[in-house]
């Protein structure tokens, strides 16, 4: 599954952060996930606990924060929310959406010792 | 994963060859589980005496050693880390560091350098993504059979495993470059970049890269590709753009392929458009049979639009670089002249 690489992408940003703030642990990442972010939670969760065994961040604490997915409806010309892709607008049913927010994945964070 | 340098492209193989060179180019040891840094030969003493399971440096130069149990979990040790770093036990100065950074970052810086050099090619490049067995190779060796002489194609082909996709593209007189990701399960843009530069198209060429065969995972990454192309046969299901909505999303064309098989399967072919454009309100779609020909004329036609759009911004670039260089050839002279 592609939550392998998007955890050693994690583990990559976190150690090179780790490094240049000369860090002998990592105990804590904060991750920022949309709803509409192609990626399941749970697995990163998973991965991220494999990944990054035998490193600083080894034993961290992945906190994964999910923020809301918007989209643009054309026909309403307005702002709605957006629970996933596929979803009509909840305003007028239409499916001419335009997502502009909910499919980031940011790591926001390190707590660092 | 090589935890030295976080790259998980251990298992790629390029032409059956592993992906190493630059900064990659490293041991990737066993696993246990542990950061390669810390695996050195203890110097001194019993030389000869076998690597310990494992071994921590110390900032102070010395070595320390544990005897693993079977399966044992590693406990830090007060002044031991892997980065050889001390501090003192019962101090901990906690700080929380700003990161902002992207995910895919890496990624996606790999395929802008991927997206520059085939642009500075005036390379036309696209991403085929599906489930194995939509009839994605057979596609390919149509086309290029149908561009034969007017259209040079250069093909990177991914799977886990064999060559048997980059032969069959062979077989036609395309280049072909044949990625297997081993365990992978999508093609990356680092890959992508490592093929290109083995694959050396030529300017004006059509790039077509055939992903791992997967109607999910390939969504999430970009490899440098003008558009990615999804393709759906109609043995598969109208329903299939609802319940994998991120591969959807990410294409700007949709190939129904297989229309010949219409008359045997329960395919709608309205519903399968409608249910993929709620994902993606732009996407096009053509219909079209690898095997019978039938359709492929508009395919045929949408991708010389692509190659003619790519030669023309190529153009347009070297057109400014060549403006700029008449201009500089100009000042020179007139330089010379009052002198």
């Amino acid at each position: 599954m592609h939550e392998v690489a998007l955890a050693e992408g994690v583990l990559r940003i976190v150690m090179d952060a780790a490094r240049a703030s000369a860090a002998v642990r990592v105990h804590t990442v904060w991750v920022e996930l949309g709803a509409l972010a192609h990626v399941e939670p749970d697995a990163l969760a998973f991965c991220f606990d494999a990944v990054t065994r035998g490193s600083v961040a080894e034993g961290a604490k992945l906190d994964i924060a999910r923020t809301p997915g918007t989209a643009w409806c054309m026909p309403c010309s307005a702002q709605v929310p957006l629970g996933q892709l596929g979803d009509a607008c909840p305003r007028c049913g239409s499916y001419q959406l335009q997502v502009l927010h909910g499919d980031e994945m940011r790591v926001k964070e390190i707590g660092i010792a | 994963m090589c935890t030295t340098c976080g790259c998980g492209d251990g298992e790629t193989r390029i032409e059956g060859v592993t992906l190493t060179g630059g900064a990659h180019a490293h041991d990737h040891a066993s696993t246990n589980g542990h950061a390669q840094t810390q695996w050195r030969v203890r110097q001194g003493g019993s030389s000869h005496a076998p690597v310990p399971a494992h071994m921590h440096l110390h900032a102070d130069g010395t070595w320390h050693s544990h005897v693993h149990g079977g399966g044992s979990t590693h406990v830090a040790h007060a002044g031991a880390d892997p980065l050889g770093a001390t501090h003192e036990a019962g101090v901990s100065a906690e700080r929380i560091v700003r990161i902002e950074q992207d995910i895919l970052a890496r990624n996606n810086a790999y395929a802008d350098r991927n997206r520059h050099a085939l642009a500075d090619r005036g390379n036309f490049a696209l991403n085929l993504v599906s489930s194995p067995g939509s009839g994605k190779t057979t596609l390919l060796v149509r086309t290029i059979d149908a561009l034969h002489g007017r259209v040079p194609v250069f093909v990177i082909e991914g799977d886990q495993q064999t060559s048997l996709d980059a032969d069959r593209i062979r077989a036609t007189g395309a280049t072909a470059v044949q990625v297997n990701t081993g365990k992978g399960c999508h093609l990356d843009a680092h890959m992508v970049g490592h093929a290109l530069s083995q694959l050396d198209p030529s300017d004006g060429g059509l790039v077509m890269i055939e992903n791992v065969g997967n109607l999910v995972c390939p969504a999430a990454f970009d490899l440098g590709e003008a558009h990615k192309v999804v393709i759906l046969s109609v043995t598969e299901g109208s329903d299939k753009p609802l319940k994998y909505p991120d591969m959807f999303h990410a294409a700007d064309l949709m190939l129904i392929n297989k229309i010949d098989l219409l008359p045997y399967v329960q395919f709608d072919v309205d519903a399968a458009i409608a249910y993929a454009r709620r994902m993606r309100p732009e996407l096009e779609v053509i219909c079209l049979s690898a095997t019978s020909g039938e359709g492929f004329a508009a395919w045929l036609a949408w991708l010389e639009r692509g190659v003619a759009e790519a030669r023309h911004a190529r153009d347009q670039d070297l057109g400014a670089l060549r403006r700029r260089v008449a201009d500089l050839e100009a000042q020179l002279a007139a330089a010379e002249h009052a002198t």
